[in-house]
């Protein structure tokens, strides 16, 4: 079997650990973009930090691709596939051939049209190695003591605590009424802001970038729709990441805001899978498809969509949105349905101390739980997140869900039994 | 593989098994030196819980689907190829929680400085784990049980 992997980050890895582990003798060929080995892409804000040197970027050991007999063929950006002849070719006009091809190309920063901003230097993402290189030298060489994140998730606000730890004074904007809007209500939203001002950000929300100000090309400022105007010299555009598209125009392989996977993480195509940022896939909560770019969706989606290609029958049961993000010293996991409404059906069980910086929700419905915020406290986060994904009915033990003392224990025997005898944690 | 399975039934909740846990991950590896002056730095991975009349001691399962290792972003958590163990490597882990996030049993916690995570190694090097070994009334058992 002739194996071919485009991408070379979390997806691409678990890809390659499942084919290697279920088909010892396939030949494996892995193409990707970057030059680098696999590295650590959320960590690139901590190298931006300075908080991780080179060292310890790497995704996996030097001796990851020999141990796995992967051929690599690095710095080859894939811009055309051809799913009759089951080709894929490079930019450099290099033409891989395969058997089962995984399409594992991730996300690419989307940078809003905004006055100003295109072409003015001192405008950046961050979701790649490069990325960090390139701030990392643009502080230096310019001097840089103000800076603007445009856009409060994932990426902005580890870019933002990045920038703090360079001693850069920071303002983040978000558009939505709260940061990490994906997983966050007001009230997490509200800690994160106190932790963050704490350290020295500005947070404005509810607000964006109206207009870019540049002298001789470049920034020196931004005007919020608010009016209000904010000077600096590095504008960070992290308002989410778009699944990689363009090179699939002429494949004939369906996409949507992503590229299309069945419940086995199989496009369109004959012998074409797609898994993580890449991936439209199913989403467990809210039902349909939609992608969910996030690491431990696109190593699972890796994994299966590897195991698959060398012939197992495994089921993608679907993602949920989640996110654990400690900012400023402030620990958070947020995992599924948070910010609802309780004339929706929801039931929503809280109990907060902001002064403590601890928060605890978690929301049900039909005595399911859907959601949970966790502040402070977040240890055994992942009992609540393994009761999502089973859909377990919790009401019985509702009355101990918002307790610190929340553990395995609380569970029914029968759960409990299985969840530390059973080999595997089948969800 | 070998696992460690407790016996809720057996459990008297004695907690032996969480010091000597620390203990033997402590720097001193001497039970008074470790509990007096080593707690800062170094915590038990094996945590009893109590209800009522229920006890039993968790740690982690080495899930054979590890869901710490899949939303591991660093690549800290992998598995030992020749024992199936899922280890941790404290120098690559940067404390983004993930793992805490991904376990569906609860068995990682962020560890005594909470800067790293902080979970059970099966006492690698060791014939039986610590716990196991110091359980009084063998609640805990170290031993390949048929899927």
């Amino acid at each position: 079997m002739n194996y071919l992997i485009v991408g070379n980050s979390a997806a691409a890895i678990a890809a390659v650990e499942a084919i290697r582990q279920a088909d010892p003798r396939g030949r494996i060929t892995l193409v990707a973009a970057e030059p680098e080995h696999t590295y650590s892409r959320p960590l690139v804000s901590y190298r931006l930090a300075g908080k991780v040197g080179d060292d310890l970027m790497s995704y996996r050991p030097a001796d990851f691709y020999d141990r796995h007999r992967v051929e690599t063929c690095l710095g080859e950006e894939v811009v055309a596939v051809d799913t009759d002849a089951r080709t894929v070719t490079a930019r450099s006009g290099r033409t891989f051939t395969y058997d089962r091809l995984l399409l594992a190309t991730g996300g690419r920063p989307i940078v809003p049209d905004i006055d100003g901003l295109a072409g003015a230097r001192g405008v950046f993402t961050l979701t790649s190695y490069d990325d960090a290189r390139r701030i990392d030298a643009y502080l230096t060489e310019h001097g840089v003591k103000q800076a603007v994140v445009l856009g409060g998730g994932m990426i902005g606000l580890k870019t933002a605590e990045a920038l703090l730890a360079r001693g850069v004074k920071v303002t983040v904007v978000e558009l939505a009424d709260r940061l990490l809007s994906a997983t966050f209500d007001r009230e997490a939203s509200e800690m994160l802001e106190t932790a963050l001002r704490k350290h020295g950000a500005a947070v404005c929300l509810g607000t964006t970038i109206e207009r870019v100000l540049t002298s001789q090309g470049a920034v020196r400022g931004v005007r919020l729709t608010t009016g209000l105007e904010v000077y600096c010299k590095v504008i960070v555009a992290a308002i989410g990441v778009a699944p990689e598209l363009g090179y699939l125009a002429a494949s004939g392989i369906e996409t949507g805001r992503g590229i299309l996977v069945d419940d086995h993480l199989r496009t369109s195509a004959v012998g074409v899978y797609a898994a993580g940022d890449v991936a439209e896939a199913a989403d467990m909560l809210l039902g349909g498809r939609r992608p969910i770019p996030i690491l431990p969706l696109a190593y699972r989606q890796g994994m299966i969509a590897g195991r698959n290609m060398a012939g197992a029958d495994q089921a993608y049961r679907g993602g949920i949105a989640m996110n654990s993000i400690e900012v400023c010293d402030l620990a958070t996991i947020s995992v599924g349905l948070t910010a609802v409404d309780e004339a929706d059906g929801y039931e929503v069980l809280a109990d907060r101390d902001a002064a403590a910086g601890a928060y605890r929700k978690v929301v049900l419905r039909d005595n399911r739980i859907v959601g949970v915020i966790l502040i402070g406290d977040i240890d055994r986060a992942g009992l609540y997140t393994g009761l999502i994904e089973r859909r377990t009915d919790v009401g019985r033990i509702k009355h101990l869900l918002l307790s610190s003392e929340f553990g395995l224990l609380s569970l029914d025997p029968e759960y409990r039994k299985h969840m530390v005898s059973g080999p595997g944690i089948e969800v | 593989m070998k696992r460690i399975y407790a016996n809720e039934d057996l459990c008297i909740g004695c907690r032996l098994c969480e010091i000597h846990c620390l203990v033997q991950h402590s720097k001193s590896k001497r039970i008074i030196t470790a509990m007096m002056r080593e707690r800062d730095t170094v915590s038990s991975r094996v945590k009893v819980q109590e209800s009522g009349q229920v006890t039993f001691a968790l740690q982690c399962r080495h899930c054979e689907d590890a869901r710490c290792l899949e939303a591991c972003m660093t690549g800290a958590i992998s598995r030992d190829p020749d024992t199936g163990a899922v280890l941790h490597d404290a120098d690559k882990c940067v404390g983004c929680w993930m793992c805490v996030m991904a376990c569906p049993v609860g068995a990682i916690q962020r560890g005594a400085e909470g800067h790293v995570a902080s979970k059970c190694d099966l006492c690698q090097g060791e014939e039986v784990p610590a716990c196991v070994e110091n359980c009084p009334n063998e609640a805990l058992a170290f031993e390949e049980r048929p899927k």
